[in-house]
């Protein structure tokens, strides 16, 4: 097994250089500098071109390339230019809120998404299935910032039960209790589609699993419905629920960018988004691969993951 | 199954508990008094005013720190801050400001006429031991000056190499403000986030991406401030920050989009509109195309429905340009001109005149940008009105960044017009930089439309060296009148800033330089 992830990491190497060619490449590329950015009205051809001196900007592109990454090899990201201050602070500061975010909204999705299934296949085309489905179609069809906006209007301005926005109120202490105040609203938004996916999936996962022979042995020899479900036919069916688990967690990763910005998050979606509208190079370079090594290494986990459950998946 | 049952119902029970439970928590967050919090529309980049070039910067700043001179309320006119008063000579080239006595930095540092040297070597010459706490991207707004030296310990004197009459004006721009070389000797490149001025607030902490905390400086020399402390939060989405207001999660909330408005109409609001030194307008590419005819790019000024663009586009959060000056500089403004006014068919007799009835023009159009209002609706108001008398109006739309890349180098063989808006300080920048033959891009200027009139040239340049404020007036509405005539862009309008209050903050109003100034302000 060390030797299977050893294999993996060290194959994530390549991938994670490619990362920092594309991002590289793509931020040299698009159109505007940073330097016009920080000028804006005022960037003289003079003006931009002491700036870009200034911010480093005058090399060529290959020496920068080549500086930027022995840089981070060494652990120095650079500093932002339009934050003032070192892009690896930042971005493990936003990265941290960000875990907190989609961990929480990954939390509830797996939960309920996985009971939803579970009930949901055990009483297939019954009452319970039926509006389960009709509720997992409404979840996956309604955008989830749309979501979020219409859940501030109702919870926030119109019955003032949670802040509208930000991760910590301004005023007083900071405790488990107020953040999780400032992040049901959020987290639920984000976990809504992905629930959905979850459910639907576990469902048939699971609609799968209790045809086979060994769930009839066990209701054969008297087990519990209840524990011919959960503890035989979901074991066998997680095989099957994990991987969409993994992916479920990259979606609600990647969808937390959206609900950053509406519930005003200070997490690394916004970051970003802030990022390359001010063409802030160093940072979005810096939050991308920093973002892109952490899938990386959350791939590997869901597969050594799955090799420990399936033991049929060649390590 | 009971037992499954039973589980489900609690967990929905305790769901609903712990749900009902936080809510309660949130609805006993209320602004303390005393306390402003205030919506702003980004994180601040740094609270270094040498460093900084965003007005949401400036809004913290200004209450920071002082300059030298700084404008008066409600005016863009210069009235003394921390110097008391200044000669200039004849020449235009010294100025001496004799300095107030008594001011000391938050960080308990003295300010006297060492401290102003410091200030202005550290921005402009490259070799002082704190140059390298920049990049410093305005100081080309003092790149007029040639010394600063300390005359005494409460006199300073700035040579000029020509003169410069926006010199005053310049100083009293952010860019001018003054911090303390004790705090910039302390924490070098890191005092845009240790800052120490000598203004109202003094700096209490900044939270990344949360808050920035300052507190009353009860020792201001010009009167402790009425609030304890302001609070500055970044909220970049404009409808998460009306939901705050809504919501009571802030008491002052800047730049509220237009659709906006119509939410704050009750009684526990408050709306403040101030006219700024703002113009949009449509660079005419004067140069090649059928804009390089006057008569056509006057067709094009009556054909713009200017009045139904501020209406109903900007839903009235903007007023109707007559020329290139914007009427919040009063004092250079020429109060006779009248606007073009929306007459279609004056446009179509022009262009018959012209021999143009269906001129094809390329119109750069942006996505969003500072200072651009909501350019895309109004870029198609103004497509529809020109195609009206006869125009064929191709619009291309560019990303801001981009947009200035396009247009910033010149509009020659690339378009015939471009939405472009400026904010400026002093009533010669934006046509020094925009209209003047030297100004052009190949110079390092930003006339991208190729406008050129000798007139207005040395119009230009003479009110540059005049220093009478009185001959510099005439001198400004001179040379308004010529560009309307000459029209070498479309007037469309002079952005008004807003703000809304809510009912518990008092003695709040919005100033034409655009700076939040919140030192009389009152929070119950």
């Amino acid at each position: 097994m060390t030797g299977y992830i050893l294999k993996r990491l060290l194959s994530a190497i390549p991938v994670l250089l490619g990362i920092t060619v594309i991002v590289f490449l793509i931020m040299a590329m698009i159109p505007g500098d940073p330097a016009t950015a920080i000028l804006g009205s005022y960037a003289t051809p003079d003006n931009v071109e002491k700036l870009n001196r200034d911010l480093g900007l005058d090399k060529p592109l290959v020496a920068q390339y080549f500086i930027w990454l022995g840089n981070m090899l060494t652990g120095d990201f650079g500093t932002s230019f339009a934050l003032n201050r070192p892009v690896l602070d930042e971005v493990l500061e936003r990265f941290n809120a960000t875990l907190i975010l989609a961990g929480t909204a990954f939390l509830i999705c797996s939960v309920l998404g996985i009971i939803a299934g579970v009930v949901s296949a055990s009483r297939q085309y019954g009452f319970a299935d039926k509006s389960i489905t009709f509720a997992v179609l409404l979840g996956i069809s309604i955008p989830s910032f749309f979501l979020g906006m219409m859940m501030i209007l109702f919870f926030s301005v119109n019955l003032r039960w949670f802040p509208v926005s930000g991760m910590w109120p301004v005023y007083g202490d900071r405790n488990l209790w107020v953040l999780l105040n400032h992040l049901t609203l959020p987290a639920l938004a984000l976990a809504v589609v992905a629930t959905g996916v979850i459910a639907r999936l576990s469902r048939s996962a699971m609609l799968e699993v209790l045809r086979q022979d060994f769930i009839r042995t066990a209701r054969a020899k008297g087990v519990h419905e209840r524990g011919v479900i959960w503890r035989h036919a979901l074991k066998a069916a997680m095989v099957s629920i994990i991987p969409v688990l993994g992916i479920q967690a990259g979606f609600v990763l990647s969808g937390a960018v959206y609900i950053e910005m509406v519930f005003q998050w200070p997490g690394v979606g916004r970051m970003l988004v802030d990022a390359i509208l001010k063409r802030d190079i160093l940072l979005v370079q810096g939050g991308v691969v920093f973002v892109a090594a952490c899938y990386v290494l959350f791939n590997i986990a869901v597969d050594v993951a799955q090799s420990l459950l399936d033991p049929r998946i060649k390590t | 199954m009971s037992l499954l049952t039973l589980t489900r119902r609690g967990i929905l029970a305790g769901g609903t508990a712990l749900a009902l439970s936080l809510g309660a928590n949130g609805a006993a967050a209320q602004t303390p008094p005393g306390v402003l919090i205030v919506g702003q529309i980004a994180e601040p980049k740094a609270l270094d005013p040498a460093a900084v070039t965003a007005v949401n910067d400036f809004r913290i700043l200004m209450n920071v720190y002082d300059g030298l001179v700084r404008y008066a309320d409600g005016t863009l006119e210069v009235e003394p801050a921390l110097a008391t008063d200044w000669t200039i000579s004849e020449d235009g080239l010294e100025y001496t400001f004799n300095l107030r006595e008594g001011v000391t930095f938050h960080d308990g540092s003295p300010f006297n006429a060492e401290a102003v040297v410091f200030n202005f070597e550290r921005m402009l010459n490259e070799d002082h031991p704190y140059h390298d706490t920049g990049p410093f991207p305005l100081a080309f707004f003092f790149s007029t000056v040639d010394t600063v030296e300390a005359v005494d310990d409460m006199t300073v004197k700035f040579t000029l190499s020509a003169p410069f009459a926006p010199f005053l004006s310049n100083l009293a721009y952010p860019t001018g403000l003054l911090v303390s070389p004790a705090a910039v000797e302390q924490h070098g490149a890191d005092f845009g986030r240790n800052p120490s001025g000598t203004g109202p607030f003094r700096f209490v902490e900044w939270r990344s991406n949360e808050a920035v905390v300052v507190e009353a400086n009860p020792d201001y020399w010009d009167g402790a401030p009425e609030l304890e402390a302001v609070v500055f939060r970044p909220i970049t989405d404009a409808n998460t920050r009306t939901a705050e207001m809504l919501a009571g999660g802030i008491d002052l909330m800047v730049e509220v989009p237009p659709v906006s408005l119509s939410e704050f109409e009750g009684d526990q609001y408050t709306v403040h509109e101030q006219a700024g030194p703002h113009v949009w307008f449509l660079i005419l590419n004067a140069k090649e195309g059928p804009f390089a005819d006057k008569l056509v790019r006057q067709a094009a000024n009556y054909a713009v429905n200017k009045e139904a663009l501020v209406n109903e586009v900007l839903e009235g959060t903007a007023e109707v340009a007559a020329g290139p000056t914007p009427p919040a500089f009063a004092w250079a403004y020429n109060e006779e001109l009248e606007p073009y006014p929306y007459d279609p068919d004056r446009a179509r007799e022009l262009l018959a005149e012209a021999g143009v009835e269906n001129p094809e023009v390329t119109f750069f159009v942006t996505e969003g940008g500072s200072g651009m209002l909501d350019p895309v609706a109004m870029g198609t108001a103004i497509q529809a009105d020109l195609e009206a008398v006869g125009f064929d109006v191709t619009i291309e739309t560019y990303e801001w960044n981009t947009f200035l890349g396009e247009v910033n180098p010149g509009l020659e063989g690339k378009a015939d017009m471009a939405e472009m808006a400026w904010m400026t300080n002093d009533p010669d920048t934006l046509p020094f930089l925009t209209l003047r033959t030297a100004a052009m891009p190949d110079q390092g200027g930003f006339n991208s439309g190729y406008y050129s009139n000798p007139e207005v040239d040395e119009l230009l340049e003479q009110a540059r060296v005049a220093t009478d404020q009185a001959e510099r007036a005439e001198l400004y509405k001179e040379m308004q009148a010529i560009v309307q005539e000459d029209a070498p862009w479309v007037f469309v309008a002079n952005w008004k800033q807003n703000a809304v209050t809510s009912d518990a903050v008092e003695n709040f109003s919005l100033q034409p330089s655009f700076f939040l100034l919140l030192d009389d302000v009152v929070k119950n």
